[in-house]
């Protein structure tokens, strides 16, 4: 009972997230000077006054604030996130258009993160004074601190350039025929860049995070009693310290997820990714409102999905964790 | 003599950006333009000398007094659903332009369209209008099918627009927003055995590194309007399998240029603003900061231009003569040398053509007593907003002359298109009663000879008064694969149909 009354909880508070992002948001957005009118001018080379005033009458841009906030979120709590000022298309049929590249991107890095970090981490932790340790380290401050961008074009010119391994942008072969097979490899193919470049930059904290975690668990007293009893140290490590160092690190995936969509912006922007970060971006300079808030509603939504699905995890790991528990 | 053209092959071009949609009629700029003109035909075509040439329409006449435009279609063009195309498309395709086409001057002074017979249509005048047969250009006047468009909705938010049927020699057959654009043949094309290529991919590459890179790799075949840096485009140009030229940009003629604010003091004094513009090497823009690429602009007509004279005071760097102007005006220098300090304003996302011109112009007006503080602008509709409300004292910026100067060039400088909140109208405020007469009669003389002296004296004016001081021709690259052949290489470059196009040998 106590569990669906925390889960009951953690969806009210969920609920005013986003009806505060969609207000703040919608707010914040105004304030960014030039409007849609001025986008679709530039792209023309010249507009006449009335193309404009037609532009912002037929967005409702004409109307004042207070309407537009309103008319906005009477229709976003019945599921209409409005049509994008750009594309003269549905916002939540573009947002569904562009989100399984997002989230194949976004859980493979996080995936090749959490895997990979973790792993690198727990081997530094047991040989804390080795030379994998060290490089551990070295490696993830260097991935900790370098831009994604950057990292994204500098694997691009070796794997793409000097070193033609990959394609080079987008998400498959345009116009390759081929069976599920053959097209789930290709975009296997173009995933291994943009996912390597995101995932690096989170592996540096998964790794630092679990290196530390382990060493603090591997002097406990537990552990020292696992070993006394004669247990092989990779029992040891994998049945006793594991567990315990996992629970750090599963508390920063929870937190990360949202940092994760915020780096794929510039990640699909360099790779091409058709995902929801770059429409985000270019969103934003164009404008183009209904979408760049359908997104902004849209990561809420996951974010939120993902911290409580972090709730659940802790559970499973460390059963002391009793949900709504007083301390 | 060429070889015979070869059938076959695939074409990946590079757009830079996502189009909103594919139909030129309502839309105009590069990323629409050049897929929506393989989609679409139009009356007629240009060569690389400015001369009309058929395309839906095999002969065209003008009547003595300009008063009638009398069409002759072809009668064998269909469009891609089989319909034929009728005069009716014509008169409605003139509509549709005439209504929703940024650009009014093409087709304002277009009365009525008659359709005599379904291969005849007589486009009536109110009153004469030289720039009509450009206007009648692929990018400018596409074809569009009446009984698909003509249902009644409304032309710019057409759902066909997003998967149109034109008469032009590729077919639409996929577009995905920020992804790609496919075009097939068009086996049914009116010109018997074009095109030779079977696809086009339109792939929509953001970045320009990695634009740079899909070229180097050959996952790029032809880009045009090229994003990429003059830098880079020294290292592209060296590999074997790529070539660049800067033919097809002859009508568009982009210029870059330095605006006045000249509601603003002190640059509603002449003296100030011909000092200033004495005080950039424009020699040093070109041939150092543009690496030799780009050309001096003398005036408001591009130098490609049939009406385009370069007999107009150049402003040669002279520093004494800027010094002297600023004396006279009566800005006399500070305790620190100052005289007085401006803003800069410049569109982002160009750099060679905007932001280091804005940074090199802060140097140069610091040897005349100029404090020049650079404004930067977070993106295009922050700097948009800027100019177009006339909260700027100088910026740069990059304006294109779209072929007749009634159509790019008078614009910016008719006290009638003084219009705030209008972006590349006459946001300089400039206005002369001798420019505007001059500009009204050259919009209607048929005669050339006659309407050139009227270009020609609208040069030497406005360049003796700088509403702009004009720096440069925007050094626009297309790059291509050095096994194409048959390249849209007319004044209007890639906006032009490209079923000339073909591989001479086709990348594996």
């Amino acid at each position: 009972m106590a569990w669906l009354r925390f889960v009951l909880q953690r969806l009210l508070y969920g609920a005013g997230l986003l009806l505060a992002v969609l207000v703040l948001n919608f707010l914040l957005i105004q304030l960014a000077p030039g409007d849609p009118a001025d986008t679709i001018a530039g792209e023309m080379g010249g507009a006449t006054p009335q193309l404009l005033a037609q532009i912002r009458a037929a967005y409702g841009l004409d109307r004042s604030l207070p309407v537009q906030l309103l008319t906005y979120l009477g229709r976003a709590l019945r599921g209409d996130l409005g049509y994008s000022f750009f594309f003269n298309a549905p916002v939540t049929a573009l947002i569904w258009q562009r989100m399984p590249a997002t989230v194949l991107l976004v859980v493979t890095a996080l995936c090749l993160a959490v895997t990979l970090g973790t792993a690198l981490g727990v081997l530094a932790a047991c040989f804390p004074r080795g030379l994998l340790s060290h490089a551990v380290t070295v490696l993830s401050l260097v991935g900790y601190a370098a831009p994604a961008f950057w990292l994204g074009i500098m694997l691009l010119l070796l794997f793409a350039g000097a070193v033609p391994l990959f394609p080079v942008s987008g998400m498959r072969t345009i116009g390759q025929a081929g069976g599920l097979l053959a097209t789930a490899a290709d975009v296997a193919h173009h995933l291994v860049l943009p996912a390597v470049t995101l995932g690096i930059i989170f592996m540096a904290v998964y790794s630092r995070l679990a290196r530390a975690a382990m060493l603090e668990v591997l002097g406990a007293d537990y552990v020292r009693t696992a070993r006394a009893k004669g247990l092989p140290e990779c029992l040891v490590i994998a049945k006793h310290a594991l567990r315990n160092a996992l629970i750090p690190v599963v508390t920063v995936v929870g937190l990360q997820f949202s940092q994760l969509f915020a780096g794929a912006v510039l990640v699909e922007t360099v790779f091409n990714w058709p995902g929801l970060g770059r429409l985000a971006f270019e969103s934003i300079l164009r404008r183009d409102h209904p979408v760049l808030l359908g997104i902004l509603v849209f990561s809420t939504l996951l974010v939120i999905v993902a911290n409580l699905l972090t709730d659940v995890a802790y559970r499973g790991i460390d059963p002391r964790i009793r949900v709504g528990a007083k301390l | 003599m060429h070889a015979a053209p070869k059938r076959g092959g695939t074409l990946i071009a590079v757009l830079g950006n996502s189009p909103r949609h594919l139909n030129p009629a309502v839309q105009s700029g590069v990323v629409t333009g050049v897929p929506g003109t393989q989609i679409f035909a139009s009356p007629l075509r240009y060569d690389a000398n400015w001369q009309p040439q058929p395309y839906l329409a095999k002969r065209w006449e003008v009547s003595p007094d300009g008063l009638a435009v009398t069409l002759h279609l072809v009668e064998e063009a269909t469009f891609h659903d089989g319909h034929p195309v009728t005069s009716e498309d014509v008169a409605f395709s003139v509509q549709v332009v005439k209504e929703n086409h940024p650009f009014q001057t093409m087709f304002a002074p277009v009365e009525r369209v008659e359709t005599p017979d379904a291969h005849t249509a007589i486009l009536r005048l109110a009153q004469p209008h030289p720039a009509i047969l450009l206007a009648m250009s692929p990018a400018l006047l596409p074809i569009l099918p009446k009984h698909v468009f003509g249902d009644g909705q409304d032309l710019k938010t057409h759902p066909r627009n997003l998967a149109p049927i034109g008469a032009g020699p590729f077919k639409f057959v996929e577009y995905k927003p920020g992804e790609y654009i496919i075009l097939e043949r068009n086996e049914h094309f009116f010109l018997k055995g074009k095109p030779y290529l079977d696809r086009i991919i339109f792939k929509i590459i953001l970045d320009k590194s990695t634009e740079a890179l899909a070229f180097e790799r050959g996952e790029a075949h032809y880009g045009a309007y090229s994003a990429i840096s003059l830098r880079v485009l020294d290292r592209l140009e060296k590999l074997p399998h790529l070539k660049t030229t800067t033919r097809g940009y002859e009508a568009i003629g982009p210029l870059n240029w330095l605006a006045f604010n000249l509601r603003r003091k002190p640059l509603d004094d002449l003296r100030v603003r011909k000092a200033i513009s004495y005080a950039i090497d424009r020699d040093f823009i070109t041939q150092r900061l543009h690496y030799g690429r780009s050309r001096r602009a003398t005036g408001p007509i591009a130098p490609d231009s049939p009406f385009y004279t370069d007999e107009v005071e150049p402003y040669d760097l002279d520093l004494a003569r800027a010094n002297r102007l600023l004396d006279a005006a009566g800005h006399v220098r500070g305790a620190d040398g100052t005289r007085f300090s401006l803003t800069i304003d410049y569109i982002p996302g160009f750099p060679e053509q905007q932001k280091n011109i804005a940074e090199y112009l802060k140097s140069q007006l610091k040897k005349i007593g100029i404090d020049l503080q650079v404004r930067a602008a977070p993106d295009f509709p922050t700097w948009a907003q800027r100019v177009a409300n006339w909260e700027f004292d100088l910026t740069l910026d990059i304006v294109f002359n779209w072929g007749d100067p009634v159509i790019g060039v008078h614009r910016t400088y008719l006290c009638s298109n003084v219009r705030k909140g209008v972006i590349w109208s006459n946001t300089q405020g400039y206005c002369n009663p001798k420019v505007d007469a001059l500009l009204a009669q050259a919009a209607v003389e048929l005669d050339v000879e006659k309407r050139r002296a009227l270009y020609h004296a609208f040069q030497r004016l406005v360049v003796d008064e700088l509403p702009v001081a004009w720096i440069n021709v925007v050094p626009f690259h297309t790059l291509y694969h050095a096994d194409l052949r048959g390249l849209p290489l007319s004044i209007w470059g890639a906006f032009s149909p490209f079923d000339e196009l073909y591989w001479e040998r086709p990348p594996q």
